[in-house]
């Protein structure tokens, strides 16, 4: 193929990509493959005398009860991950900013202590992490299974967030420091009301990037059994055996939540550049 | 010029990047209310040597005495330098998310610990000195170049420096844009303000300057007052020199 392709006239090959880059065929081509994969899974689950249930399954995100309306069990847990990631996100960007500063920063110890930590971070697998935090510090310190979960998180999300940080910064024009050191301010002032007011513009692609990363590493945590959206679906399939239609719709959740955020996030992107 | 105590005083002041002498043993001595203008060619160390009296570079000998304090280690004194010395960049550094009042309080607000009501009258007030009172509420992008450099000056002004320290302030503009930047300089000179600039302005120069500076190779080649070195430089150098920037 490859050689047909480089054979082929120069027109001819310019009029296959225009065609193919139309939006009608790219649509046509999307919907084709999706087909051919729905159609193997619907296949594939017939061939295994798989029982599709769908019809259980909104009870299991929104329960109607006498009362009326109640979040189901995937939605409780959908929560409980949303507010895990958010404590994790919170934890994760007030530490990376920490180290983004000590790596900046004049001292050598400062530089040296970020460095390590890290070097540690990037190189423990996330798994292991957590069970550090469990089983290591969890009896050491008094941590339970929620709060090692946030700090493992945290940490691990810090080192990238921290190097987002960094670049942020390092973003930002050498002469606006010049600028803020002439008319006196402190280090500490420069940072907090010249540099990072601009370098949020920077940050924000990469931090959302992030913010969706910890949402879908936060079901890691499922493994030490904190309730949350993963734990939960595996739950429910335990009682009722509906393992393809669960996981589709824990994936689902997932998904809407993390392209809401991301959606979110380039309206308030517009507003960063109009404003500026 | 009553007061014969020198406010800047560099004695043989070197800088050194790697094996290369941006400054080599540089003496020079400022009066209070007294005006410089530095020249030379580029890379001469005219950009280090006024960015070493605020210490935005560092000197590694010699000593710089600024308004009474020795310049060294101590970031105290550094700051209290700084708060007397006001400093003008090529490039305006105007802090681009701040509309240009916030520009002009941030100093007086976070450095001079003013009351807002306070640091807003001020920089209106510096505002109408550059002749832009009207743009206050603009961001810097909104504004032309020569615009941004008076806001620049203004803002340096708010700190109520007690010296002026500009670095090429025209080189960056559009030539119908330098006059008005200059007739701002011109009149903060009339109010006897000291100014250290560097500048290949000549014209500017002639008007205000107290006392002539040529830079050459990191050292200076010769200190004149500008009538003389304009009509009969002592140095082949600054001939040389002249003749290339008053040419046209
Ligand atoms: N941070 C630095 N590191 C290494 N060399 C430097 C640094 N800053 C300045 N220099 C060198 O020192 C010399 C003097 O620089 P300086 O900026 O003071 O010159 P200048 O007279 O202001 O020139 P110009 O007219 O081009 O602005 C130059 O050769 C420059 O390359
Ligand atoms: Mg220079």
């Amino acid at each position: 193929m490859p050689d047909t392709a480089r054979t082929m006239p120069l027109v001819r090959r310019l009029r296959w990509r225009r065609l193919f880059g139309t939006r009608a065929v790219s649509v046509l081509i999307y919907v084709l493959v999706m087909w051919l994969i729905v159609r193997a899974a619907l296949q594939g689950a017939a061939a295994m005398g798989y029982n599709w249930q769908w019809y259980r399954i909104p009870d299991y995100v929104l329960e109607r009860t006498d009362a009326g309306f109640q979040p189901g069990e995937l939605l409780v847990g959908l929560g409980a991950t949303l507010l895990l990631s958010a404590s994790a996100f919170a934890l994760a960007l007030t530490m990376g900013l920490v180290v983004a500063l000590l790596r900046l920063s004049d001292l050598v110890i400062g530089r040296a202590t970020a460095r390590v930590f890290l070097e540690i971070v990037r190189n423990v697998p996330l798994l292991v992490l957590l069970y550090v935090f469990y089983y290591v510090m969890g009896p050491i310190f008094g941590l339970n299974r929620y709060l090692a979960s946030i700090l493992c998180l945290g940490v691990y999300h810090a080192a990238l967030v921290s190097e987002i940080i960094r670049a942020g910064i390092n973003s930002v024009a050498r002469g606006q420091w010049e600028a803020a050191t002439s008319i006196g301010m402190t280090r500490t002032q420069i940072y907090r009301f010249v540099i990072l007011p601009q370098s949020v513009r920077f940050m924000l692609p990469p931090l959302t990037g992030e913010a969706v990363n910890m949402i879908k590493s936060s079901a890691i945590v499922s493994v030490i059994a904190v309730a949350e959206l993963t734990t939960a679906g595996r739950n429910i399939i335990s009682d009722t055996y509906l393992s393809f239609e669960i996981w589709f719709t824990v994936a689902a959740l997932y998904l809407a939540v993390t392209l809401c955020l991301s959606m979110l996030v380039a309206r308030l992107e517009d507003r960063f550049v109009l404003g500026s | 010029m009553t007061d014969l105590t020198p406010i800047i005083q560099m004695t043989d002041v070197s800088r050194i990047f790697g094996d290369f002498r941006a400054l080599d043993r540089v003496s020079l001595s400022v009066l209070p209310g007294e005006r410089v203008v530095v020249c030379g060619p580029s890379g001469s160390g005219k950009s280090t040597l006024i960015r070493c009296l605020n210490r935005l570079e560092s000197h590694d000998s010699g000593t710089i005495i600024v308004d009474g304090i020795e310049l060294g280690e101590d970031t105290r004194d550094i700051r209290a330098v700084r708060q007397e010395v006001g400093m003008v960049f090529q490039q305006f550094n105007l802090f681009p998310h701040l509309t240009v009042l916030e520009n002009l309080t941030l100093g007086p607000i976070r450095v001079r610990r003013m009351s807002r009501s306070a640091a807003e009258e001020l920089a209106r007030n510096y505002l109408d000195r550059v002749h832009i009172p009207e743009q206050a509420d603009k961001f810097p992008a909104q504004l032309s170049g020569g615009q941004q450099q008076r806001v620049a000056i203004a803002r340096s002004l708010c700190m109520e420096p007690r010296i002026m320290l500009f670095d090429e302030p025209t080189s960056a503009l559009d030539p119908e844009m330098i006059n008005e930047v200059l007739d701002v300089m011109v009149e903060l000179a009339g109010t006897g303000m000291t100014m250290i600039c560097v500048t290949h302005e000549m014209g500017f120069a002639r008007k205000v300057a107290h006392k002539m500076v040529f830079m050459e190779a990191g050292r200076i080649a010769e200190i004149a007052p500008p009538e003389a070195f304009f009509s009969n430089p002592s140095s082949a150098r600054a001939r040389l020199f002249l003749d290339q920037i008053l040419e046209h």
